[in-house]
């Protein structure tokens, strides 16, 4: 029989004052096993966590019940004070009183009936509970990060500066992202590619970080500490190692209809390229979507004007397998499609675009070498308009219910920028609300709108209508005003709403990360631990996470690398030691567990057994705790019930069960 | 039968098998029952007839602990099992010789008896050879007649089909005695309202003398040791008190064999009190069918089951009371 | 052996929630003040899928009117896959008791994320209501354990 102590916390008056805490206290006695309880203001304080340590040492206490807040918030911490008092710290339950109970209920009867019952389901399972040893796991002392942008490059040099060993894994042909298609960046106005550039050199040099462009993850198993990853180097048809970089295949090539990525589809580039002149690696891949060899066999002239005779068509994917102690996911962001916002007509006039495609148009190396101009005709626009939270803080399903953060600062600069550069354009830019916060962000604003003149309009735009005369009709509102306005534009720019990249969901499933209805990565606390995912060994970094950006992102990359590093610079971990066990006398061997463990955790091994006088080999499941992560498939899977999951056992579930509903 | 027996003894007497696992002639005209052979003399006892009913593939898992290979006929319904048994690793395919031997239905004498048909002194009719559809009986009250099919087990009036899935060779032949669709009882029972269902289970379950002969049978139902004997969920066997505890057992047990359960109806033959167990895993097999596609557990030996493996589009639980 | 029980009907509901999505989801249902019945009882168990259906079965034989069970989202399980195999097994069962003439609404999954505190709060607002429309758990009680 254990001997138990029963601590209830008032939480201040966050418990107190909807459970009546002497009462839990009072009916603890009258449980199976309790010989101590106790009430006190604050059980995480000090004082508090003194007097669980006490009366552990004094009463003897075997296990220890506290009523408090959610286990999620303070089990490590009585976990910790019950090892100091020399008790295991799996002896410890917690009953969530807090969270489960005194705050939604308003009733103090009825709050304190549920608080006494969820403290009998405590007792009751900890009345079964066994001490438990955590094992050690080794950690490999290398990196991951998932996404050359600014995000992962940032990463990476934080964690490789630390002297760790950094892999990147970038799935276009050049590390970069989204940074290095824009133009200039707010609020500074520094050119974009000049600050981008020395960090992706620097990373590309860096001795300890190794870059994997064209690639993508295929494959996670592992868990924190010992992770084990498929890269798919995607054939990039050119010899990495003899491509000098002179660019002579993209001039011969003759394939040369294919839309640039770089330039958001606004321009062609051959089908051997490299997608941008700052590119890293500067090393050209071939699509083979578009290769006249690579689908047709005939041509090669890339190989026949390649000096260095890098060309190789036969090259296949290859899978690199390597080992990570850390994952940081770096995926980034695409604007999304604008499929359902027809009445923008994005599709069907060319001269309406989004801020992204603004950014190549501004860009010298862009489609129109830096001029503005309208793509349907070239002509320079006279009148621009630029609409706000196109997809976001949309509260039907259209769009995204989030706001995209950016783009009230980068419209500010596109605004800016334009009425420096061209004075006899007029802007004008209709938005909901403008978001300002953030260093010196109003200011810029309102340079944009006071030393600028550019025009804003509080409202929405309801329709562009393309017009005959090859103008845009803008008709939207002005709310302040509280009238109609019709504007005819030369250019209308879309602030287009930003979503995680495509895949990111994938990834997350191969790391079995947590992810929000918005395929946002979430974290493992919205405000303690914002760059950690709830699982272990897998960080965040980026927009990934949430919209973001550029200044924000880098700190969260170099916050994201600093909990990398904390947890390479540790050589062994402490693995959970709720883990699956198999009772070999019941085990009929059948594979079943085998089947539903996600961690390849089971094997079989033929055991000699000795079932109450009877010997024989039996092929038995055998359950390697390292790589189980306790999720317990196996024991429902099991018909036998031989399979059980240590601190959550049969039968101290069903314990929880009986007192729940006795 | 006697082709049966002569090829038996040559794999014996050629040191092919060490044994045979058949049946021999039980203390009345229906009851043979499950025997090992081991010389060509105790095979002269062997039986096969219309009433062998019983599935010999959960024996061969004591059997496959034994020295030597063991011979076994099955008949096409139990090679399913046989092969959920090697999935399962509880049987070893390299110690085993499988007979398939022909099935022209399996015969209940519950329901010969239920025909007001008493005083069995001896039935013919009943050898897989006999060319006959009639089955007559010499009763202490004199001869009665009655139809081959009217006296077969529920089981093979849904019959899986003539084909063994597995065996070392065949011998003699099947007939198809499929002759009434296999989820009509089941629907049936859908169709109820919750209150009538609740009273026909109510009813059925009522009768359970938690005998376990059902799981002893079970060919799907083989641990080592059953949940229900184990102190592992605290829900060790006791006196039945209450009504909960057989609709646990029964419930529990059917889960336990979902998507394993051949549907051999092995479970509703030995049934002491005649309770149609077969309702109980028929209608998971039904709705593993309707949920996650067409699956015949021992249709082979290597596909992993339905509850072993998933759909990223699997219906949610929610399908149960949305079908109202 | 029946004594009239004039007391107003509360009933017992055990849900089950995984510790890194439902419980959490539970959590911020708790810390956002989202009020639902103090019927509900919640027991934290790792994954969805270490609920066997004898928990479920042992709840309803020692009284308890309905059975919830919370999970990650598919997809998004914290030991990846899990959350596929209660799905299946949750549904089996369901309808199991379903066919053996137990009122569908006494159990119920749902899959609710550590960011979905409103979704916890609602569904359990939902899921007793239901319970009270359908009463007392007279079909599956052991009668023994009444108090």
């Amino acid at each position: 029989m254990q001997r138990i102590g029963v601590f209830v916390c008032h939480c201040g008056s966050n418990i107190a004052a909807t459970v009546d805490v002497n009462k839990v206290k009072e009916m603890a006695l009258f449980e199976p096993g309790v010989v101590h309880t106790e009430e006190y203001q604050y059980m995480c304080s000090e004082a508090g966590q003194a007097k669980v340590i006490d009366a552990i040492r004094e009463k003897n206490l075997t296990g220890v019940v506290i009523c408090s807040c959610s286990p999620r918030m303070h089990e490590a911490t009585f976990r910790k004070a019950a090892e100091r008092a020399g008790l295991n710290p799996y002896m410890i339950e917690i009953a969530n009183i807090r969270e489960h109970c005194s705050w939604i209920h308003k009733d103090i009867k009825e709050g304190t009936e549920k608080a006494v019952i969820l403290m009998r389901a405590a007792v009751a399972k900890v009345n079964l509970n066994a001490p438990l040893k955590p094992g050690e796991s080794r950690v490999t002392k290398r990196a991951l990060v998932i996404g050359g942008g600014i995000a992962g490059i940032q990463t990476a040099l934080d964690i490789a500066e630390a002297g760790y060993e950094v892999d990147i894994v970038e799935k276009t042909p050049s590390i970069g992202g989204k940074m290095s298609q824009l133009d200039k960046t707010f609020p500074t106005l520094d050119c974009s590619a000049c600050i981008l550039t020395p960090k992706m050199v620097e990373a590309a040099a860096h001795e300890k970080i190794n870059i994997y462009t064209y690639s993508e993850v295929e494959k996670v198993s592992g868990f924190v500490g010992d992770f084990t990853v498929d890269i798919r180097k995607k054939a990039r048809f050119v010899d990495m190692d003899k491509c000098t970089g002179c660019g002579a295949c993209m001039e011969k090539c003759p394939s040369k209809k294919s839309l640039s990525e770089f330039n958001q589809g606004l321009s062609t580039r051959p089908a051997i390229y490299i997608p941008f002149a700052q590119a890293i690696p500067n090393v050209p891949v071939i699509d083979p979507e578009a290769c006249i060899k690579l689908k047709t066999g005939k041509c090669g002239l890339c190989a026949t004007v390649c000096q260095a005779k890098a060309i190789d068509y036969t090259q296949n994917d290859e899978i690199i397998t390597e080992k990570y102690g850390a994952i940081v996911v770096a995926t980034g962001f695409d604007t999304i499609k604008l499929d359902n916002y027809d009445e923008y007509a994005y599709s069907q006039s060319k001269d309406v675009i989004t801020s992204l495609e603004l950014e190549r148009i501004m860009n010298a190396a862009g489609p129109t070498k830096g001029h503005l101009e309208r793509l349907s005709d070239g002509k320079a626009p006279k009148e621009m308009v630029f609409i706000q939270c196109v997809g976001s803080r949309c509260s039907d399903n259209r769009g995204k219910s989030y706001c995209s953060k950016i783009c009230c600062m980068y419209t500010a600069k596109h605004a800016m920028l334009i009425r420096d550069k061209y004075p006899d354009v007029n802007v004008t830019v209709f938005y909901i609300d403008v978001r300002t916060p953030g260093k010196n962000f109003d200011e810029f604003y309102r340079r944009a709108v006071e030393q600028y003149g550019v025009n804003y309009v509080k409202g929405q735009v309801g329709k562009v209508i393309p017009q005959p005369n090859g103008k845009l009709l803008v008709r939207g509102v002005d709310l302040l005003d509280n009238k109609q306005i019709l504007k005819e534009a030369d250019m209308v720019v879309l602030a287009t709403a930003i979503e995680p990249s495509a895949d990111v969901r994938k990834i997350a499933t191969m790391l079995t990360a947590s992810i929000d209805t918005n395929n946002f990565l979430t974290e493992a606390h919205a405000k303690l631990k914002p760059v950690e995912s709830p699982t272990a060994g897998i960080f965040l970094s980026g927009v990934c996470q949430g919209p973001k950006d550029i200044p924000e992102t880098v700190a969260q990359a170099g916050a994201a690398a600093v909990k990398a590093i904390g947890l390479l610079a540790k050589d062994k971990l402490l693995t959970n030691p709720c883990t699956a066990h198999s009772d070999t006398l019941f085990c009929n061997g059948c594979s079943s567990c085998a089947n539903v463990c996600p961690y390849g955790a089971i094997s079989y091994e033929n055991k000699e057994v000795n079932d109450h006088g009877i010997r024989e080999v039996r092929r038995v499941a055998v359950v390697n705790n390292a790589l189980c992560q306790g999720c317990g498939a196996c024991t429902v899977t099991c018909p036998s019930g031989a399979m059980d999951l240590q601190g959550f056992s049969n039968r101290q579930i069903i314990a929880e069960v009986d007192a729940i509903c006795r | 039968m006697q082709e049966l027996v002569n090829r038996a003894k040559e794999l014996l007497a050629d040191g092919t098998v060490t044994r045979v696992l058949g049946w021999k002639s039980g203390d009345l005209a229906y009851n043979p029952e499950p025997a090992y052979f081991e010389t060509a003399e105790e095979l002269d006892n062997f039986v096969y007839n219309g009433f062998c009913g019983a599935n010999l593939s959960k024996y061969m898992i004591k059997a496959s602990k034994l020295e030597g290979k063991t011979l076994v006929f099955l008949k096409p319904c139990d090679t399913y099992s046989f092969n959920q048994l090697i999935k399962e690793h509880r049987v070893d395919r390299e110690k085993t010789y499988i007979i398939g031997i022909g099935c022209k239905g399996k015969l209940d004498i519950e329901k010969i008896k239920k025909m007001g048909i008493k005083g069995i002194e001896t039935i013919s009719g009943i050898n897989t050879e006999d060319d006959t559809e009639v089955l007559t009986i010499q009763t202490v009250y004199g001869e009665k007649t009655c139809k081959y099919s009217d006296a077969m087990f529920e089981r093979c009036h849904v019959c899986k089909g003539k084909e063994h899935k597995i065996h070392d060779e065949l011998i003699g032949e099947s007939k198809d005695t499929k002759d009434k669709e296999r989820f009509e009882e089941i629907e049936k029972i859908e169709a109820m309202s919750p209150e009538e269902k609740f009273a026909f289970f109510q009813n059925e379950l009522s009768k359970c003398i938690r005998c376990n002969a059902c799981r002893n049978v079970c060919p799907a139902c083989s641990c080592l040791k059953c949940v229900f004997d184990s102190n592992k969920f605290d829900s060790q066997q006791k006196a039945n008190v209450d009504s909960f505890e057989e609709k646990m057992f029964h419930i529990i047990r059917a889960f336990h064999v979902a998507g394993r359960c051949t549907d051999c109806g092995e479970c509703s033959r030995v049934c002491p009190q005649g309770i149609p167990l077969h309702l109980f895993n028929r209608k998971f097999i039904k709705d593993i069918n309707e949920f996650y596609g067409d699956f015949q557990a021992g249709e082979d030996a290597e596909t992993n089951g339905p509850l072993t493996s998933f759909t990223f589009e699997d219906v949610e639980p929610s399908v149960v009371s949305e079908r109202g | 052996m029946s004594i009239e029980n004039k007391e107003e009907f509360r009933p017992k509901i055990v849900a089950f929630c995984c510790n890194w999505c439902s419980y959490a989801g539970a959590d911020l249902a708790g810390s956002s003040r989202l009020n639902y019945p103090a019927d509900v009882k919640i027991i934290r168990v790792p994954c969805s899928c270490r609920v066997n259906p004898m928990f479920i079965l042992r709840a309803f034989e020692k009284g308890a009117d309905g059975v919830i069970m919370c999970g990650c989202h598919p997809g998004d399980c914290h030991y990846s896959t899990g959350n596929y195999y209660a799905r299946r097994r949750m549904t089996l069962l369901f309808s199991m008791l379903d066919y053996i003439g137990v009122e569908n609404g006494r159990t119920r999954v749902e899959w609710v994320s550590a960011a979905e505190g409103v979704k916890f709060s609602t569904t359990m607002n939902e899921f007793v209501e239901k319970i009270y429309s359908l009463g007392e758990n007279v079909r599956l009680g052991d009668l023994r354990c009444k108090n």
